[in-house]
Formats: C-alpha cells, sequence, structure tokens
C-alpha cells in the first residue's frame, strides 16, 4: 500500500524554532543568526557590533561550536549575557538546541540576540532557529567563488558582511563580480563591506541592524 | 554532514506515517531531494541503514528523485537550470534571476505492509 505523504523532512524543526520565535517576540528580542565558514570573523563582527551598540540596546549572545567554550569566554569579557552550546560534533545549530541555551539567558532583559553559529556553509542554512534575520559573513581570503559553491546559504541570507576589506590589496577578491553574484540570485539581500581590524564599514552595518529592530 | 540530522528526521516522520496507517513494515521510501540543498544520497542511505535497525523501516528501500537547480529569469521571464559556475540567464544574459527549484527536501509518499 501507498502512502501519499507530502511533507517537509525538517517540519519537526521548522516547529520547534516557531516555538522558540513565539518565546522571542514575547520577550521582544531581536535574533540574528550568525553563519560563516570557520575564520571568516563571526566572533569578532560579534565583538565590534557589541561595543557599537554599548548603551543603545542591550545585547545577548549564543555562541554555537562543535566543542570548547573559548568564543563565550571571549565575548563575556564585554559584560554581555552569554551561554555556550557545544553541539558534540553536530555541524550546525537547530531548533531544539537553540531551546535549550534559552531558558540560561535573562531573554527579558536583552533586546538584541546574536546566535552564533556552528562554522560551515552548507549545513546551518537547512536549520531555521526562530530567528528575524540570518546573516552571513564571508571574508576576502576564502575567495569571490563562494557563493557558486555554497548557493542555499547566499540564497537564504538576509545580509552578507564581506569581512577583512582591509586585506583587499593583497588577494584577487573582485568586490563587484562578488556583490553583483549574490545580487542575482538574492534580491532582497543587504551587503556590508567590513573589516573588524580597521572597524571599516561596521557602523554602516550596525546603524541599519539598528533601523532593522525598529531602533534607529 | 548535516544528512545525519537530516536523515533522522527522515525517519522520525516516516515512522510516525507508517504508525498512524497501521503499517507494520515500511518497504520504499520515495525522497525528493533538491540538488541545493547539498544533501548526499549515499550519505543519507548510510545513515538510515544503522538508524532504521530494529524499526518497522530497517530494510526499506530509499528512492531519490533529484530535482535540478532551477531559476526563472526576471528579464525575459524563461525558466533554465542554473550552470555550476555561471549565473546568468541563457536566452538574454540578464544576471537577475529567481531561483524557482531545488530547495525540495521532503517525503512523497511510502510504501508500506
Amino acid at each position: 500500500m501507498e502512502i501519499k505523504v507530502i511533507k517537509d523532512i525538517l517540519g519537526a524543526n521548522d516547529q520547534i524554532a516557531g516555538k522558540n520565535r513565539q518565546l522571542f517576540d514575547s520577550n521582544q528580542v531581536f535574533v540574528v543568526n550568525v553563519m560563516a565558514s570557520p575564520g571568516a570573523g563571526k566572533t569578532s563582527v560579534i565583538m565590534e557590533t557589541i561595543k557599537r551598540l554599548r548603551g543603545k540596546t542591550r545585547v545577548g549572545v549564543v555562541e554555537g561550536d562543535i566543542s570548547s567554550s573559548l568564543d563565550a569566554e571571549a565575548i563575556g569579557k564585554e559584560d554581555v549575557p552569554v551561554v555556550q552550546i557545544n553541539t558534540g560534533g553536530e555541524c550546525h545549530l537547530d531548533a531544539s538546541m537553540t531551546a535549550s541555551a534559552l531558558g540560561d539567558l535573562p531573554l527579558n532583559d536583552i533586546d538584541l540576540l546574536l546566535i552564533e553559529n556552528v562554522g560551515n556553509l552548507v549545513c546551518p542554512a537547512e536549520f531555521r532557529i526562530g530567528e528575524d534575520i540570518r546573516i552571513l559573513i564571508a571574508s576576502t581570503p576564502e575567495g569571490d567563488d563562494k557563493p557558486f559553491k555554497y548557493p542555499l546559504m547566499f540564497h537564504e541570507a538576509d545580509v552578507v558582511l564581506i569581512n577583512k576589506i582591509d586585506l583587499l590589496p593583497y588577494l584577487k577578491f573582485d568586490v563587484d563580480a562578488f556583490t553583483q553574484t549574490i545580487q542575482g540570485i538574492n534580491q532582497k539581500v543587504k551587503i556590508f563591506p567590513v573589516s573588524c581590524t580597521t572597524g571599516e564599514g561596521i557602523d554602516q552595518w550596525v546603524s541599519w541592524l539598528l533601523g532593522r529592530m525598529g531602533k534607529s | 554532514m548535516h544528512e545525519l540530522a537530516i536523515t533522522q528526521s527522515m525517519l522520525d516522520l516516516v515512522l510516525k506515517q507508517a504508525e498512524e496507517a497501521g503499517a507494520e513494515k515500511v518497504g520504499k521510501i520515495n525522497l525528493v531531494i533538491g540538488e541545493m540543498t547539498g544533501v548526499v544520497g549515499r550519505c543519507v542511505q548510510f545513515y538510515f541503514d544503522f538508524l532504521s535497525k530494529g524499526t518497522p523501516a530497517e530494510g526499506a528501500a530509499l528512492n531519490f528523485k533529484v530535482i535540478p537547480t532551477k531559476a526563472r529569469c526576471q528579464n525575459c521571464h524563461k525558466e533554465f537550470e542554473l550552470g555550476e559556475f555561471d549565473w546568468t540567464c541563457p536566452h538574454c544574459q540578464s544576471n537577475n534571476i529567481e531561483i524557482t527549484g531545488g530547495k525540495e527536501l521532503f517525503v512523497e509518499s511510502i510504501e508500506v505492509d
């Protein structure tokens, strides 16, 4: 006997993501899912963002890593609430792992929650965690061909930060071609070239973020 | 890499459907997977073989229907399959395109006894 199913394989994850979303909404927390390959600068972007938001909005951070709490310790120095999730081998955060961390955060005292996903350009794109926006950090040393190799990630991103632009003089990275390729398949995307080393572009990103949160 | 979580989720969904239908054994699972998801059938099969052990789905055949990544040109409105390193419309060379297929990831049907 054949049974028609037509159900999304990740439907169960999406349901939990929906519950996370309700919890965020009821606490008026704006949630950003930060995705990138390892070493692109997720933690650095989070730190720079926190520094510029001091006194403007209350930030909390969830750090997702396969193992270790190095990133959470670094973020903790910025004096914001931070929770570490160790996925223990899983290559992405999913909605239930995210849910398990939320009990340890004072959601009532947070306006903006930055969730650093596991460094990976494939798996995180599939798993919703209840976020408002998804940002992708693509760093210049990775090369400008990455959208062709990881199309889903670039298609799903609401924002792309082109990080490490201070290295452009030493690299063959065509910012215009890269930008055009992404905008070709993703008309909604906002793109900000930034450098966490020199600080270039970070103000523009942060002011856009505040605007998106309705706080500018 | 993500195939472990995806296979577990797929198996949970299949077992629930089979139970609701009062089935004792799942013989075949028909899956639809978009090329853009990067889900590798061989890996799904590998994880499925051990995750399904001792369940009514043990030994079920997995059938994969792979959907190529398709796009519609926003300029001339023609549909085409996306090339690996060329995302321009083959008809009018516009690079303003909308992805219309390739993100699928669902269980289409199951065959049970």
